[in-house]
C-alpha cells in the first residue's frame, strides 16, 4: 500500500537518495523490525520469567533500531512516508527483511526456544561487525544509528551465546534441539553472503559494508560459540533465500497480519 | 558558543539538568549524562539530549519533562532536540550519579569500554566461584582511581561475590544480580 503524499516543494527532501541507498537502509530496518516482532511473540510465553523479560528487552532494542532506520529510509525516499507508514502500510512484497528473521520459532506447531536462541546468535554475530562498519558510513545518520546499535547488538550476542552454550553443552535433549535448530537455520545465512547490485552500490558509495565481507568475522564468532557449546557446524548448502529482494517465505504474511492489523483498523490513531 | 558566560544558558542548563529520570527518579538528567548541551542558535535556545537505548520508552517522556520544567520556570520557546551521536555511554554517569544509584539499591555500571568485549561464556561451579575462580566474561576491575567503586558489587553489603540471575532486568538498562553473601537480589546498571 503506497501512500502518495507529496513532500513540500523546494525542501531538502526533494533531493531523492539513490534507490539502492534506500533499499539498503530498508533491508536493515525491516530485518530489525521483523525479528523484533518475532521475539515479542514470546512476551508472556517465555520459558522462564527472566528469559521472557530478556527477549522482550532484545525485541525493544530491535524495534528501536527499526524505528530509526525506517524513519531514515522515509526521509531518503522523500515521499512523506514516516516509520509508521513504512512498518504498517506496506504489504509483504514490499518488505526487504532477510528470510531468516521471519521464520516461526521452530517447526510452526511447537515453539522451540533453541530455535529462537540460535537465530538470535546468527543474527547478532552478523550485526556486531555490521553496525561497527556502519559507524563509519558516509551517510551520517546511518553512522549515528550504527554507533548506537552496536552496543545493543553486543548485548544480544552475549545473551544468545550464553544460552547456546547452555543448550549445546546441557542435556541430551537440549543439545539435540540446539543442533536441530542450527541445521534448520544454517541454509538461511546464504542470503547474507550473496552480494547483489544494491549492496555493491552501498559499498562503493561508502554507505555500508557488503555482508559477504563480514563473513570471516561471523564465522569466527560462530565457530567459537559452537565449539564451547559442543555443537557441530552444519555443512553449507546451495539454498539461497530471497527475502532481501522482497520474495518471502509463507510465514511473513502471518507476521504482518498480526503486526499491522491494529494500525490499519485505526489509521492515524495515537495514544 | 561564546566563551563569555551566558546567564540564561546557565539557567536553562541548571533547570534541564535537574529534571529527574522518569524510571530512576533519584538521578537527574545531568547525573546520567544525557543532557549534552545548551546552546543559542540565532536567538533560539536549543537543549540537546541523547537517548540511552534506541528503544528506550523513557526518551520521549524525558523530552516532554524538560520542556515542562522550562515552561514552569517561564522559559517558553526553548527547542529540545535529540541527538544519537556521539552515542550515550554509562561512562558519562557522574560520580554523584553513581553514588545516588548505589544508595538507591542499584549497583552502578563498570566501565563500558572494558565490559563491551563480547565473549563466549565460560562456566565455573559455584564452589569454584566461591574459591575465587573467575569466569572469563567477568571484567577484571580497571586499574584507575574509579576501580574501587566499580563493578557489580552488592549495594546492600558491598560484597563482590555476586551472581548474575538475568542479563535483563526491570528496565532495558539493568541486569538482575544476587549477592552471595547477604543473599539480597539487586539491580545492576549494565555498562553500555
Amino acid at each position: 500500500m503506497n501512500q502518495s503524499v507529496s513532500s513540500p516543494a523546494a525542501s531538502a527532501q526533494d533531493v531523492r537518495a539513490h534507490p539502492a541507498h534506500i533499499e539498503y537502509v530498508l533491508r536493515l530496518g525491516d530485518s530489525a523490525l521483523i525479528l523484533g516482532q518475532r521475539l515479542a511473540e514470546w512476551c508472556g510465553h517465555g520459558p522462564m520469567l527472566e528469559e521472557d523479560i530478556a527477549l522482550t528487552n532484545v525485541s525493544l532494542d530491535l524495534v528501536g533500531q527499526a524505528r530509526l532506520l525506517l524513519a531514515h529510509a522515509g526521509q531518503l525516499e522523500g515521499l512523506g512516508r514516516d516509520e509508521d507508514a513504512l512498518a504498517f502500510l506496506r504489504d509483504e512484497g514490499h518488505f526487504r527483511n532477510w528470510t531468516i528473521v521471519e521464520l516461526p520459532h521452530g517447526d510452526g506447531r511447537h515453539d522451540d526456544y533453541a530455535f529462537t536462541i540460535v537465530r538470535n546468535l546468527m543474527v547478532a554475530a552478523l550485526m556486531v561487525p555490521w553496525w561497527t562498519a556502519l559507524a563509519q558510513s558516509s551517510d551520517t545518520t546511518l553512522a549515528a544509528i550504527g554507533g548506537k546499535s552496536v552496543k545493543e547488538a553486543q548485548a544480544h550476542l552475549r545473551h544468545a551465546s550464553q544460552w547456546t552454550v547452555r543448550f549445546g553443552d546441557g542435556t541430551v535433549v537440549s543439545h539435540a534441539r540446539a543442533q536441530a535448530a542450527l541445521e534448520r537455520l544454517w541454509p538461511y545465512a546464504n542470503e547474507w553472503w550473496q552480494t547483489d547490485a544494491i549492496e555493491q552500490h552501498a559499498a562503493q558509495a561508502g554507505i555500508g559494508p557488503l555482508a559477504a565481507d563480514l563473513r570471516a568475522a561471523w564465522d569466527a564468532t560462530l565457530d567459537a560459540v559452537l565449539a564451547e557449546a559442543t555443537l557441530k557446524r552444519p555443512a553449507t548448502t546451495g539454498f539461497i533465500s530471497q527475502g532481501k529482494a522482497g520474495q518471502h517465505s509463507e510465514h511473513l504474511g502471518y507476521v504482518l497480519a498480526e503486526m499491522q492489523s491494529l494500525a490499519r483498523k485505526h489509521p492515524g490513531a495515537t495514544w | 558558543m561564546s566563551l563569555v558566560a551566558d546567564p540564561l544558558l546557565e539557567q536553562v542548563h541548571a533547570l534541564a539538568g535537574a529534571v529527574p529520570d522518569p524510571e530512576i527518579p533519584v538521578v537527574t538528567l545531568s547525573d546520567l549524562g544525557i543532557l549534552r548541551s545548551v546552546t543559542r542558535e540565532h536567538e533560539q535556545i536549543v537543549v540537546t539530549l541523547t537517548p540511552t537505548y534506541t528503544g528506550c520508552p523513557a526518551t520521549e517522556v524525558i523530552r516532554d519533562d524538560v520542556q515542562r520544567a522550562l515552561m514552569q520556570a517561564g522559559l517558553h520557546g526553548v527547542q529540545v532536540r535529540l541527538t544519537l551521536s556521539p552515542p550515550w555511554t554509562t561512562d558519562w554517569i557522574s560520580i554523584a550519579g553513581r553514588a545516588k544509584l548505589r544508595d538507591y539499591g542499584i549497583a552502578p555500571p563498570a566501565r563500558a569500554a572494558q565490559a563491551q568485549q563480547a565473549q563466549v561464556l565460560q562456566f565455573v561451579s559455584r564452589e569454584q566461584w566461591r574459591a575465587g575462580a573467575v569466569p572469563k566474561q567477568v571484567d577484571t576491575p580497571p586499574a584507575d582511581t574509579l576501580a574501587k567503586t566499580e563493578g557489580p558489587a552488592c549495594p546492600q553489603c558491598g560484597a563482590v561475590q555476586v551472581e548474575c540471575v538475568s542479563e535483563y532486568g526491570s528496565t532495558p538498562c539493568k541486569a538482575l544480580y544476587r549477592c552471595l553473601k547477604c543473599r539480597e537480589p539487586f539491580d545492576y546498571f549494565k555498562p553500555y
